[in-house]
């Protein structure tokens, strides 16, 4: 990056060099999150065919590798269709507003030891700010598309994000009642030592709850009733094609991508290597470099998330919608909430489990 | 430079998105402007130093408040024509609301009370740390009776809504899961018939 830095101002002003690296590194953030974005339904296919006892997509290239491109193209040519008396401008633009909250929250990401594009101080905050805004895109898509079915999907995703929200935004606090800071570096940081001083031990349900709204939160099965094939037929994207539903898609495995990685940065320690301590390991020529701290281990611990979102769709039926809103309000929040009572509790009389 | 840039665009977009809010026909795009207001203050907000200010004000009203507020115009059955009508009968009153507005903002920003006498020695680097210390201890009371008011208006909400209508089945689930077989099952012994 610095050589880079040096080469460009040689020629160019001072400003316009730190315009071009921030748009560089939000490219280098962006195009792999889009690239994964369409591997995961890939692998979505392939995982949920292998426990049904299918082979799942294997005609294009191999192993069925190029399917995503194949059906990126086949999604690019075909025709937006506009439903009539639908309002045209929200209708088009309710995709990109699902699309922009999912790409954003990518921005105070921690991928390694100072590898993030924006360190600010209220990190957590505006990841709970911005999981916030995705919302919008899925009611206006539904209200704009000037159909039953549509609209019905939108209220059931309004009101069942607008839920899981609350409990979410309590795991979160313990999380950083546990860390003492917003920052998302530092709440990695705070979890450095080894594998004991993660946040998933004192925090385990804090951790349950936080996957499971979650899930919730990206409208994943079971709970993915705005959607309920069987009921509405597709929910709020029902009268979307071609580009404009892929747009939904690619947001809806954004946000699947950025629940995982979260749930490992906010627990699992982040980037830290679960064999921090063991200097026998992290000190080896060669193979320390990977028993140590590292991306691959944040992209590994996502992973496993990205793996139980698929195992949960194979698995799991659709909850009812009473039963949802039961578990949000009535399960969820009240764990949060005795859990953090208990956790400021042991901080106030000092007894700090996480501090091994 | 860069800096007042970007509040200058802000600033035009707040301004013309809440003219915005009370010019367009449609409350859909009323209820949009309006969110866009919030947005674009909560970014001037933001540039001022008060980041954490900036994104409460985004999360709470932008991501809750107008989310249910877009959920309630969606859902009624609005006549735009009915609703225009009244533009000018209730022009004075808004006029009125507005001027009591400007009175209470100049009221505050130059009453000798509300100015900042001492300024602080050591600039906090974390202002969501300083804003929780002094909400938590200076003025811990106001916070308190602040609670208190929020806690009664849920509670009056949920009273004011609440109605046991005797006509819809529900289901009890506590007591789904605590039934016995011996409360549904009943063996009877019968004579075989010959």
């Amino acid at each position: 990056m610095e050589a880079l830095t040096r080469f460009l101002n040689n020629f160019l002003p001072d400003d316009l060099v730190t315009f071009i690296l921030i748009l560089l590194k939000i490219a280098l953030i962006v195009v792999p999150v889009i690239l994964l974005a369409a591997y995961t339904t890939y692998a979505e296919r392939k995982i949920i065919g292998f426990m049904q006892v299918r082979i799942g997509p294997n005609r294009v290239g191999p192993l069925g590798l190029l399917q995503p491109i194949a059906d990126t193209c086949k999604l690019i040519f075909k025709e937006i269709v506009i439903p009539t008396h639908s309002n045209r401008f929200l209708f088009l633009s309710a995709p990109l507003l699902s699309m922009g909250p999912a790409f954003t929250a990518w921005a105070v990401i921690p991928f390694s030891e100072g590898m993030v594009l924006a360190n600010i101080n209220a990190g957590l905050l505006f990841l709970l700010a911005l999981s916030s805004l995705g919302v919008y895109g899925i009611i206006l898509a539904g209200w704009a598309s000037n159909s039953k079915y549509a609209q019905l999907g939108a209220m059931r995703v309004g009101a069942q994000m607008i839920s899981y929200e609350i409990a979410m935004g309590f795991a979160l606090v313990g999380v950083l009642m546990a860390a003492g800071s917003l920052n998302m570096n530092d709440i990695v940081k705070a979890q450095s030592g080894s594998i004991f001083n993660w946040f998933i031990w004192p925090l385990f349900g804090l951790f349950l709850v936080y996957f499971i709204s979650g899930i919730a939160e990206t409208n994943r099965a079971p709970f993915d009733v705005a959607e309920g094939e069987s009921e509405i037929v597709a929910g709020f994207h029902v009268e979307y094609s071609g580009m404009a539903m892929a747009i939904f898609f690619i947001a809806e495995y954004a946000n699947m991508i950025l629940i995982a990685v979260l749930t490992s940065i906010l627990f699992l320690g982040g980037w830290l290597s679960p064999l921090q301590g063991l200097d026998v390991l992290t000190q080896l020529p060669g193979l320390g470099l990977f028993f140590g701290n590292g991306l691959h281990w944040l992209a590994l611990k996502a992973c496993i998330f990205l793996f139980l979102f698929l195992w949960f769709r194979a698995t799991f039926p659709r909850y009812r919608y009473d039963q949802i809103m039961r578990l949000g309000w009535k399960v969820l929040i009240p764990v949060t909430l005795v859990w953090i009572f208990a956790e400021g509790i042991a901080i106030v009389i000092g007894w700090q489990p996480w501090l091994f | 430079m860069f800096q007042q840039f970007i509040f200058y665009l802000f600033t035009a977009v707040l301004i013309a998105s809440a003219i915005g809010v009370v010019t367009v026909r449609n409350p859909i795009y009323a209820a949009l402007c309006l969110i866009l207001a919030f947005f674009s203050s909560a970014a001037i907000w933001v540039l001022s130093g008060a980041e954490f200010l900036g994104i409460v004000l985004v999360l709470v009203y932008v991501g809750a408040v107008m989310v249910l507020f877009l959920f309630v115009i969606m859902m009624l059955d609005l006549n735009l024509d009915l609703l225009k009508e009244g533009f000018i009968r209730y022009l004075p009153i808004g006029l009125g609301a507005a001027l009591i507005i400007i009175i209470e903002m100049s009221l505050v920003l130059h009453m000798p009370t509300f100015q900042i006498k001492q300024p602080l020695a050591v600039l906090p680097t974390n202002n969501t740390e300083a804003l929780g210390e002094i909400l938590y201890t200076d003025y811990a009371y106001p916070f308190e009776i602040a609670a208190v008011i929020l806690v009664l208006a849920i509670v009056a909400a949920i009273v004011l809504t609440l109605r046991r209508r005797a006509d819809v089945k529900l289901q009890n689930i506590p007591e789904q899961i605590q039934v016995r077989r011996n409360d549904r099952v009943r063996l009877i012994k019968m004579q075989a018939e010959k």
